[in-house]
C-alpha cells in the first residue's frame, strides 16, 4: 500500500479537544541522549517516543496513555507532546480498539494498541487472530500494528494481573511474538516491531520496568534488533538453556551457582523473540552442548517448551545425551496470596535442580 | 425490608419505617469503617495489590441491595458486585471477617488466598463473586436471571457496572440478551465521573446512561447516586417490574469516586475543587443531616451506629490479621474438580521428571 500521509490530521475531534502542543520531552525519554542508564520501562518509553518522532505513521491507542500517562506511565507527557490525535485515549473497548488499529493499518498507518494490562487483550482475541493475522494471506495487506503490554507474575496481582499470553497467540500463523529481557533489547526490539509489516505481539514483563539491577546506558545513535533472533547470554560447554523474559535473570542465578558449586558450565539462550523461533541458534547450541533445558514462566502445559522440544528432536535428536527437560509455573490460575504465587512461579532453585540433574544425567 | 418485625412502626420516608432507615445508614457507615480499616491495613504493610474503595459512592450500593429480597439460604435474590460496592455485599450478607481475610489473602478466607479484593462467591448470600475483566459478570448474570425466570423462580439479579464498563463489547452483549429473553435483571451503572482517569465524555457521546436503554428497548432511570432513599426507590421499582415479568431496567446512578482508581492513583488529572465538591455532597453525611433533621433519629443514635461499625471493623481486622496465610502447596489443588495439577518435579523430594506427569 503506498500512501503519501504526512503527519496525521491535526484538527481537533469532537470527544476530546485538547489542543495539540509541542512542549520539551517528558523527562524519562531525555535519558538516554543525557548518557544516563535507563529502566526497562524508559527503554520501552524511548522507543515509542523516538519512533514518533521519526515517522509521523506511528500513533498511540490505548486506556489512560493520554493524560495519566498509562496504568505504568510508559507514555507519560506524550499526550503533551503528540496531542491527542496521535495518542488516543480509547473507551475500555479493546475489541474496538484493536479493530480500529486494523482499519488505520489499512489506511497506511502504523499503530501501537497498549494493553493496561496483556490479560485484557482476550476481548481482542477474535480480531487479532482471524483479522489481524489473516490479513496478508487473504490479500487485504499488511498489518504494521503492535500490541504491547505488561505480562508476568510475582506481583500479588491475582489471576488477572499477572497473566503471560504468548501462547494464546503462538499457535496463530501470522503473528509474531516478542518477549524481551533487558532495557537494550527491549528498545531495540520494540522498534523493530514498529518498523516490521507483520503484526506483533509485545510482551512486557512488569517485574522488569523499574528493577534497577537492569538500569543499563544505551547507544545514543538510533538501533534495532532484529525480529526472530535469540542472544547468547552466557557461554558454556555442558548444558544449554533457552529461556525468555523474567526467567533470563533467575537463569543466570542458576547457572552461576551450577559453575560456582559444581563447576558446570551452561550456556543461556535468550529467546527474545518467540514467534518466529531461532530454531538455528537453539541447534547450534544444544549440537555443542547435547543437554537441553527450557525455563519459562508460562504454564507448564501447551507452554513454548514443547514446541522446542519437537524442533530439537527433529532437528538434532543424534546429539542429545540427555531427555530435554523443562521448569515452568504449574497448571493453574496465577493466585493472589504470596504463598501461593510464589510456589505457583518457577524459583532460581527449581533451575538449579533441574540443571543438576541434567549434569549427572 | 426483609424482616417483617422491622416493617412495624410509621412509615417515614420511601414507605420505609425508622428501623429501615437506621438499616441503611448503618451499612453505609459499614462499609466506609471497613474500607478506612483496609487502608491502616495497607499502611502497615498487610495488604498486598491494589486497595479499591467506594467512598463517597456507598449510597449506591446500599440504597440498591436494600431493596432486593435478601436471604442466606440460596433462595434470594443475587447481585454481582464490585469493588465499589462494599455496603451491598454486606447487606447481602458477606460480613467485614471475609472482606478482611479475601483481602488479607488468609487461608480463612472465602478464596483461601486464591482470588484478591471482591472477588468472592457465596450463592447461599446472593453474591456472585466477579473477575476482573469488565462486562463478564453482566453476561453471566443475565444466564442466572434466564434461569430464575425459566424455572418460575421469583428471583431477580442484579449487575453493577462503573461509567467505563458500558463500553466493553461484554456489557452490551450480555445486557442485550437480558433484553431480548426479558429476563428478571437489574443493571446499575455506577456513573462516577470517571473511568481510571478517563472522563466520560471519551466513553460516550450520551449525556446520560438511560440513552443506552433505548438500544435495548428497555427500561430506565437516572437517580441521585448520593441520596440513598433514591437509589432505594428506583431500585425497588425495578426490582418490582422484573420480579413481574416486566423485563430489564437499566439504573444511572449519578455519583463521585472521591478518590483514585485505587491506592497507587493519585488523581492528579481531577480538579482539588471538584473533589471538594462532591466531599459536601458525601451520602452518608447528607444522609445523618437529613435523619436528624426530619426527626427519623437522634444524633446519639447514629453516632452509636459509628462507632459500633469502627469498632467491629477494628475487632475483626486484628482477628484476620492473625490468622495464616495458605499452604504454598494448595497452589496445585481445586484446579479441576477430583483432580490435582502436578506438583512442579524439581520440587519432590527425590527430584525426577517422570514424577510430574498430572
Ligand atoms: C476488559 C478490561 N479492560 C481493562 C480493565 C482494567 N480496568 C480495571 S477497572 C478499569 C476502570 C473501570 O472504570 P469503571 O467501569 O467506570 O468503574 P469504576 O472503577 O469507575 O467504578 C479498567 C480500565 C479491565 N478490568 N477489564
Amino acid at each position: 500500500m503506498s500512501f503519501n500521509f504526512s503527519a496525521p490530521a491535526t484538527e481537533d475531534t469532537e470527544a476530546d479537544s485538547a489542543p495539540v502542543v509541542t512542549i520539551d520531552k517528558p523527562e524519562h525519554v531525555t535519558k538516554t541522549e543525557r548518557g544516563e542508564p535507563v529502566t526497562f520501562l524508559e527503554a520501552i518509553a524511548e522507543a515509542l517516543f523516538e519512533e514518533m518522532v521519526r515517522d509521523g505513521h506511528v500513533f498511540l491507542l490505548g486506556e489512560d496513555i493520554g493524560v495519566y500517562g498509562g496504568a505504568f506511565k510508559v507514555t507519560k507527557g506524550f499526550i503533551d507532546h503528540f496531542g491527542s490525535e496521535r495518542i488516543i485515549d480509547t473507551p475500555i473497548s479493546e475489541a474496538g480498539f484493536t479493530g480500529a488499529a486494523a482499519g488505520a493499518a489499512h489506511m497506511g498507518l502504523r499503530p501501537v494498541v497498549e494493553m493496561q494490562f496483556m490479560d485484557f487483550i482476550s476481548p481482542a482475541y477474535d480480531v487479532i487472530t482471524n483479522y489481524i493475522a489473516t490479513s496478508l494471506y487473504r490479500g487485504s495487506g499488511p498489518m504494521p500494528v503492535v500490541i504491547r503490554g505488561p505480562v508476568g507474575g510475582g506481583n500479588r496481582g491475582g489471576p488477572f494481573h499477572s497473566q503471560n499470553v504468548e501462547m494464546a497467540f503462538f499457535h496463530t500463523p501470522g503473528l509474531k511474538i516478542v518477549y524481551p529481557s533487558t532495557p537494550y533489547d527491549a528498545k531495540g526490539l520494540l522498534k523493530a516491531a514498529i518498523r516490521d509489516d507483520d503484526p506483533v505481539i509485545f510482551e512486557e514483563h512488569k517485574g522488569l520496568y523499574r528493577a534497577p539491577q537492569l538500569r543499563e546506558v544505551l547507544p545514543t545513535e538510533d538501533y534495532v534488533v532484529p525480529l526472530g533472533k535469540a542472544r547468547q547470554v552466557r557461554e558454556g560447554s555442558d548444558i544449554t538453556l533457552v529461556t525468555y523474559g523474567m526467567m533470563v535473570h533467575r537463569s543466570v542465578e542458576a547457572a552461576s551457582t551450577l559453575q560456582g558449586e559444581d563447576g558446570v558450565s551452561v550456556e543461556i539462550l535468550d529467546l527474545r523473540t518467540l514467534l518466529p523461533l531461532d530454531d538455528e541458534a537453539i541447534m547450534d547450541s544444544v549440537r555443542r552442548t547435547g543437554r537441553l533445558l527450557v525455563v519459562h514462566e508460562d504454564t507448564r502445559t501447551g507452554g513454548i517448551a514443547g514446541e522446542i522440544a519437537m524442533r530439537v528432536n527433529e532437528q538434532a535428536f543424534e546429539f542429545l545425551d540427555a531427555p530435554i527437560l523443562r521448569v515452568a509455573a504449574i497448571d493453574a490460575p496465577v493466585p493472589y496470596a504470596g504463598t501461593l504465587e510464589d510456589y505457583f512461579l518457577p524459583q532460581t532453585h527449581d533451575v538449579v535442580t533441574a540443571l543438576r540433574y541434567l549434569a549427572r544425567y | 425490608m426483609n424482616d417483617p418485625a422491622r416493617a412495624d412502626g410509621p412509615r417515614l420516608a420511601a414507605d420505609l419505617g425508622k428501623s429501615d432507615l437506621l438499616e441503611l445508614y448503618e451499612y453505609m457507615a459499614l462499609a466506609r469503617a471497613a474500607e478506612d480499616r483496609l487502608e491502616i491495613m495497607l499502611k502497615q504493610g498487610h495488604v498486598k495489590g491494589g486497595l479499591y474503595r467506594s467512598l463517597g459512592q456507598e449510597a449506591v450500593g446500599v440504597g440498591s441491595a436494600f431493596a432486593l429480597d435478601r436471604r442466606v439460604d440460596g433462595t434470594g435474590d443475587m447481585i454481582a458486585q464490585t469493588v465499589r460496592t462494599t455496603g451491598a455485599i454486606f447487606l447481602m450478607g458477606g460480613t467485614p471477617l471475609q472482606y478482611f481475610r479475601q483481602y488479607l489473602a488468609r487461608s480463612t478466607g472465602p478464596t483461601r488466598g486464591r482470588e484478591a479484593n471482591v472477588h468472592w462467591c457465596d450463592f447461599r448470600k446472593g453474591l456472585l463473586g466477579p473477575v476482573s475483566p469488565l462486562g463478564t459478570m453482566t453476561q453471566v448474570m443475565a444466564g442466572i436471571t434466564l434461569v430464575f425466570k425459566q424455572t418460575g423462580q421469583p428471583r431477580v439479579g442484579l449487575a453493577y457496572a462503573g461509567d467505563g464498563q458500558t463500553s466493553t463489547g461484554a456489557w452490551h452483549e450480555g445486557l442485550n440478551f437480558a433484553a431480548v429473553r426479558r429476563c428478571p435483571f437489574v443493571a446499575i451503572v455506577q456513573s462516577n465521573k470517571y473511568a481510571f482517569s478517563t472522563p466520560i465524555r471519551l466513553q460516550t457521546r450520551l449525556a446520560s446512561f438511560t440513552g443506552k436503554a433505548a438500544g435495548y428497548g428497555i427500561e430506565s432511570r437516572s437517580v441521585d447516586g448520593n441520596d440513598v432513599l433514591e437509589v432505594f426507590e428506583a431500585t425497588r421499582d425495578a426490582v418490582a417490574r422484573a420480579r413481574d415479568g416486566g423485563g430489564v431496567t437499566l439504573i444511572e446512578a449519578r455519583t463521585y469516586r472521591r478518590l483514585g482508581h485505587a491506592q497507587h492513583d493519585a488523581q492528579e488529572y481531577v480538579p482539588r475543587e471538584e473533589i471538594e465538591e462532591w466531599e459536601r455532597k458525601d451520602p452518608i453525611g447528607r444522609f445523618r443531616e437529613r435523619m436528624v433533621r426530619e426527626g427519623w433519629a437522634l444524633e446519639s443514635e447514629l453516632d452509636a451506629l459509628d462507632v459500633a461499625a469502627r469498632e467491629r471493623c477494628e475487632k475483626d481486622a486484628e482477628r484476620a490479621i492473625q490468622e495464616p496465610a495458605p499452604d504454598a502447596e494448595e497452589a496445585v489443588q481445586r484446579v479441576y474438580e477430583g483432580l490435582i495439577t502436578s506438583v512442579p518435579w524439581t520440587r519432590l523430594p527425590e527430584p525426577t521428571p517422570r514424577g510430574a506427569a498430572i
